[in-house]
């Protein structure tokens, strides 16, 4: 049988299923952490702003060590050029919360698309942006296609127009029913 | 099995040039792409290999334990001191030309860090598990345009059966084995890379034959870029890359 994960923890740590987000490092989370982990997620993404950082999943944890706010976060693509912005971003609200503050880049385990919250999927479907089709991403799938939904109209009709859009993490569909174009946010 | 501080350096020197440089030959495209779409997908994978790179760089560095930076070993060293393959190289010829080579590389590079991803060496695991992904959508953005274009019109056809002679002596050597990848391979770091052939292969064959493409024969596969013997078109490359380090020293965003 598999339980629910207990709504506090849920609530307090956004966990992503699968991901490793930690609580503080004595397990309890005092209002010190509470504060420091709401500031942290709630930096919106600079390329995506629909969406905060904890949504996407790249919150990887919050801490409290000696005093100080450590902030892990983790990029989407090796080359996601908005990492360092991110970085920065999570650094200055953590210290606009009143936080001495330090953001450290991990990249293991790899960020996966798996990890954008059910609540980050449908704020870039009301956005315009489909979010990725889920744990498709094996060699299998390489040559194969996956059906994307419209985000307008929900048509399954739809056709990818190019792998590459206008950021790394997006590809660019059209709907051959309602004729909108729209971007996809790759599943990886 | 441990492997010795210069044979570790000297191997993720040789992946991070091959990422630096082909990343670098790939953004000569932009602006010049022969539509919207590619003008943005070939910066997107320039960028992914450019950041597959300093993570492979910064590493190095660490390893290296000199003082020297990602910077340092990306923007200032001679000519002889990139270890790259010569495919990567190359001059860029038309966009099938491009494509080709973009695929090759995914190709070998796709079952590389597939097998890396379990390396003994906790860091590059870590580059590696991202790095697949990533190549994933390589293979298959380049192999859909290498069918395209050789199940295309007469033109793109006979383009792309002129890039696949012209890559052939380039082939062969992504596979050389030397005491540096042996020792790495027996370490458990990074898969051999004749390992990696049977896979490549099949990629390709499966590519190959839905775009009406004979595999290539190689009569003189070209060699040297492992060991910084490089071809005509590196200098004019590294002039490139290098002029703003060269003529600012220390200049930063």
């Amino acid at each position: 049988m598999k339980l629910p994960i207990s709504p506090l923890v849920g609530e307090m740590a956004g966990r992503p299923e699968g991901g490793d987000v930690e609580l503080h490092a004595d397990g309890v989370c005092g209002d010190a952490y509470r504060r420091a982990y709401a500031a942290a997620a709630s930096v919106p993404d600079p390329e995506v702003p629909c969406v905060t950082v904890a949504d996407l999943g790249i919150l990887r944890s919050v801490e409290i060590l000696d005093g100080v706010a450590v902030a892990r976060v983790t990029p989407t693509y090796s080359g996601c050029p908005a990492v360092l912005a991110i970085e920065l971003a999570v650094e200055t609200a953590l210290r606009e919360a009143g936080f001495d503050a330090r953001v450290e880049r991990v990249i293991s385990p790899a960020w996966t698309t798996d990890w954008i919250t059910e609540d980050g999927r449908e704020k870039l479907r009301a956005y315009g942006i489909a979010p990725p089709v889920k744990a498709s991403n094996s060699i299998r799938a390489l040559f194969g296609e996956t059906q994307v939904d419209c985000p307008q109209c929900g048509s399954p009709h739809t056709e990818r127009v190019s792998e590459f859009g206008s950021t790394a993490c997006k590809a660019l569909y059209r709907c051959t029913a309602c004729r909108e174009p729209f971007d996809y946010f790759k599943c990886i | 099995m441990e492997v010795s501080r210069d044979h570790f350096v000297t191997f993720l020197l040789r992946l991070a040039d091959d990422h630096l440089i082909l990343g670098h030959r790939l953004s000569e495209w932009c602006g010049h792409a022969p539509m919207l779409e590619e003008d943005l997908a070939m910066p997107n994978i320039a960028l992914d290999l450019i950041g597959q790179a300093r993570a492979l760089y910064q590493y190095a560095a660490e390893v290296e334990g000199k003082g020297r930076s990602e910077d340092d070993l990306a923007y200032l060293r001679r000519e002889r001191e990139y270890l790259n393959c010569l495919m990567v190289e190359r001059p860029n010829g038309d966009f099938a030309h491009t494509m080709l080579r973009q695929f090759y590389f995914a190709a070998f590079m796709h079952p590389f860090w597939e097998k890396a991803s379990a390396s003994t060496d906790e860091t590059l695991a870590g580059i590696a598990a991202k790095a697949v992904k990533e190549v994933s959508y390589h293979v298959r953005h380049c192999g859909e345009w290498v069918i395209r274009l050789g199940d295309g019109t007469e033109e793109s056809a006979a383009r792309m059966k002129a890039a696949v002679e012209a890559l052939a002596p380039y082939v062969d050597e992504l596979f050389e084995t030397d005491a540096v990848s042996e020792a790495v391979s027996k370490a458990g770091i990074a898969p051999a890379p004749a390992s990696l052939r049977s896979s490549f292969d099949s990629t390709v064959q499966r590519v190959f034959a839905e775009a009406f493409l004979d595999m290539p024969e190689t009569a003189w596969p070209q060699t040297g870029g492992r060991q910084g013997r490089h071809g005509e078109a590196m200098g004019y490359l590294l002039a490139e890359l290098q002029h703003i380090q060269r003529t600012y020293p220390g200049a930063v965003w």
